[in-house]
């Protein structure tokens, strides 16, 4: 494709804000297609694999991890003005990961479970997904995310077209490999019905129960799920740990966790008010125009 | 934080005081700097300071249940997660008195064969090599080099593929479960990660030897070693804590030697013996104490490269130990493999108790160290988790101290270079180690390296 490679490389940034490294590893796992993806960006922010660094400006940055201290919260907003396109990549960045589990208690109390002096520990009271700070043009989803769909988002932006991935539930995933259903045939608790796809059905397919981790598909019932395992007969906490794992912030789950008394092991006096806000969830069809 | 990466040398209080500062440390797991007070050519203060985000983990598994915690430890590190998942069940399992399959726990072995591989082919390849052939990144050293990186690529590709085929995915797998797996793979599962391991012997035995012809800076500062020994086994999942000190304690009872210190005029938490010292752990450790244990491909590479004493005293050289590591794990996944027969069940029904839940495994990095208080319900009350890198920080700092004044003369982009390389060769993991934060070395210390 003659007409491609005579573009200029684009300028990618890679960073991170609270969390494992596991997504930025993701790029690194694309190892067939990494040496040739070079050829059409210029990785130019990369810390973590390399010790060149710049500032900005980039044509895409993407964004690992979710705003916990000051200095994140700060530094997000310089980050997005040096980008043309924001990408989150993971559901730490795209809907605060399992930290954000602590938005519901006293951030002193967990402060001070963790830190022997927690007066110089510097974080936020809350963990946050990047989007309520500041514009993001694209969510990966995913604790971690897709190879797949991180490669159509670089080859999207690469060819100036919309990204294609699919907007559907876990469930359809099973239905088209042939997966029994863990939560039909053997009674387990299963969020493949809220959950977008993404990840291959992989938890039904080894034979346990959907965790959610490519959090809420668009338009998810999660409260009549909840009510399913309610008439199975859980109840209370026992329903919130289901919803409660590591996109347990993003609207529709953060709704019934709070409708069946909280995460376990919460404590008492969040430092600031729960509200389910309506959904964050911007698919990444149709979002990220690589103009 | 953004910028220039060169080190910057500035005159606090001029012909007095001088601060040496690495602002971002690069192709490290995590968000690290590094600080250095010196004082006419004598280095009275380093600080490796982590300003990687809290994200409070040992609170968060409280109200949880081992499956859970299984889970959730496993986001500490995603270049490692297998680490915490494995130490984390072996912990609930004890607790729980779950004896598994043996057909189980060779899928645990094989299944930490794999992160060893990708791990380890992650740091020798793409993080430590560019230091070796000097380049910023295995990108810009594949220009050059592009037969390295594409071996150290297919050898990563090879520990992903064998997670991916017990776990469904390299990052966060999710079948390991508190009794077993939630499924075992078939044989046929195995035929394609079979096939791989094959070349990824010979690609490992090349690694070996490659490496092994890289002439490191001198350096020989050497710490006590703590590693886990097995009477049988390369120490992955199981064996007794030891020590070129003479330590032997169960891999619970870390406790009876260790203990996490909060030192005066500091923000830190430091691993430290009960009497204060620093130690190491990692490739480094396992090779001192446990080289006997390795398949015969692996040590017969380690003796071919005539440098296990360099191993043990230049942490340089850490990177020949990933590498003999490397190939160790790729010749015992093969091993596991040829000989694996699925369990009759992939995972034993149990009962929870309430008690401690302690065990500790050997990550890539080093000891890695869970506690758990559980009560009757099977939940989280307290947890510890002592990751390898905080660990190794002490130590590290030790031999930044001892090092740093030989190259403080240097231009200051070259000093920078050489400090950070033997950051590097610690192989850090910073999100593994993100609550201990902000460490110095006190005068005494520094006195003693210098």
């Amino acid at each position: 494709m003659p007409a491609v490679a005579a573009r200029p490389r684009l300028r990618v940034g890679i960073v991170k804000m609270a969390s494992c490294d596991g997504c930025q590893l993701t790029l690194l796992d694309l190892e067939d297609e990494l040496l040739a993806l070079a050829s059409r960006f210029e990785i130019v922010e990369f810390p973590e694999a390399s010790s060149l660094r710049s500032a900005g400006p980039y044509d895409v940055l993407l964004v690992e991890g979710s705003i916990s201290t000051p200095d994140q919260a700060a530094e997000i907003v310089e980050l997005r003005r040096q980008a043309k396109l924001l990408v989150t990549i993971g559901a730490c960045a795209s809907y605060g990961g399992i930290q954000a589990l602590r938005n519901w208690s006293s951030h002193d109390v967990f402060r001070a479970a963790v830190y022997a002096h927690p007066e110089y520990v510097e974080s936020l009271a809350t963990a946050t997904p990047v989007s309520e700070h500041v514009k993001v043009d694209a969510e990966l989803h995913g604790c971690p995310i897709s190879p797949e769909q991180l490669r159509e988002v670089l080859v999207s932006v690469a060819v100036g077209r919309r990204p294609q991935i699919r907007e559907e539930s876990v469930c359809l995933e099973c239905k088209r490999l042939g997966t029994v259903c863990v939560m039909v045939a053997r009674g387990m608790p299963c969020l493949g019905p809220v959950t977008q796809s993404g990840c291959g059905a992989l938890c039904p397919t080894f034979g346990r129960g959907c965790y959610g981790c490519f959090g809420p598909r668009e338009q998810a019932n999660a409260a009549s799920l909840a009510r399913t395992f309610e008439l199975e007969g859980r109840e209370g906490e026992e329903v919130s740990r289901l919803f409660a794992g590591f996109t347990g912030w993003a609207g529709p789950f953060r709704s019934v966790i709070g409708d069946f008394g909280g995460p376990p092991g919460m404590t008492s006096g969040a430092t600031s008010p729960i509200t389910a806000t309506t959904a964050t969830t911007a698919t990444t069809e149709g979002a990220g125009d690589a103009g | 934080m953004q910028g220039d990466d060169g080190g910057t040398l500035v005159a606090d209080a001029p012909g007095i005081d001088h601060e040496f500062k690495v602002g971002y440390i690069t192709r490290v797991e995590g968000e690290g700097s590094l600080s250095l007070r010196v004082r006419d050519g004598a280095v009275v203060e380093a600080r490796l300071r982590i300003f990687e985000a809290p994200r409070y983990f040992e609170r968060l598994v409280v109200g949880r249940t081992g499956d859970e915690v299984v889970d959730i430890v496993a986001r500490i590190c995603g270049i490692c997660p297998i680490a915490y998942q494995m130490t984390a069940v072996h912990a609930f399992e004890d607790l729980y008195g779950i004896e598994i399959d043996p057909s189980v726990r060779a899928l645990r072995r094989l299944l930490y064969c794999g992160e060893y591989i990708q791990s380890h082919a992650l740091h020798v390849y793409l993080l430590h090599a560019p230091d070796y052939l000097g380049y910023p990144s295995a990108l810009a050293m594949a220009v050059d080099h592009r037969a390295v990186v594409e071996q150290g690529l297919a050898l990563k590709r090879t520990g992903n593929q064998l997670i991916a085929a017990l776990g469904g995915r390299p990052v966060h797998p999710i079948s390991v479960r508190v009794g077993g797996f939630s499924k075992a793979p078939r044989r046929s599962d195995l035929d394609g990660v079979r096939a791989a391991l094959d070349a990824a012997v010979e690609q490992s035995l090349a690694t070996v030897r490659l490496v092994a012809t890289w002439d490191p800076p001198a350096l020989e500062h050497p710490q006590p070693l703590v590693a886990l020994r097995h009477e049988a086994e390369y120490p992955y999942n199981d064996g007794r804590i030891v020590s070129t000190d003479g330590l032997d304690l169960a891999p619970g009872a870390w406790r009876e030697a260790f203990e996490e210190h909060h030192l005066e005029g500091s923000n830190a938490l430091h691993a430290r013996t009960h009497d204060g010292r620093v130690y190491l752990l990692g490739p480094t450790a396992r090779i001192a104490l446990a080289a006997d244990r390795l398949h015969p491909l692996a040590a017969e590479a380690l003796e071919a490269t005539g440098l296990r004493d360099a191993i043990r005293t230049n942490i340089h050289r850490s990177i020949v130990a990933r590498a003999v590591e490397l190939l160790h794990a790729c010749a015992e996944a093969r091993d596991i493999i040829d000989g694996y027969r699925p369990p009759s069940e992939p995972k034993v029904a149990f009962t929870p108790r309430a008690g401690v839940a302690a065990w500790s495994t050997e990550a890539p990095r080093g000891l890695l160290h869970h506690r758990y208080e559980v009560d009757e319900q099977g939940h989280v009350t307290h947890a510890q988790i002592v990751p390898p890198t905080s660990q190794n920080q002490g130590a590290i700092e030790a031999d930044l101290a001892a090092f740093a004044p030989a190259v403080l003369g240097l231009p200051h982009a070259e000093a920078t270079h050489q400090l950070e390389m033997l950051i590097r060769a610690y192989d850090p993991c910073i999100s593994c180690a993100t609550h201990f934060l902000d460490l110095r070395i006190q005068d005494e210390r520094s006195g003693k390296g210098t």
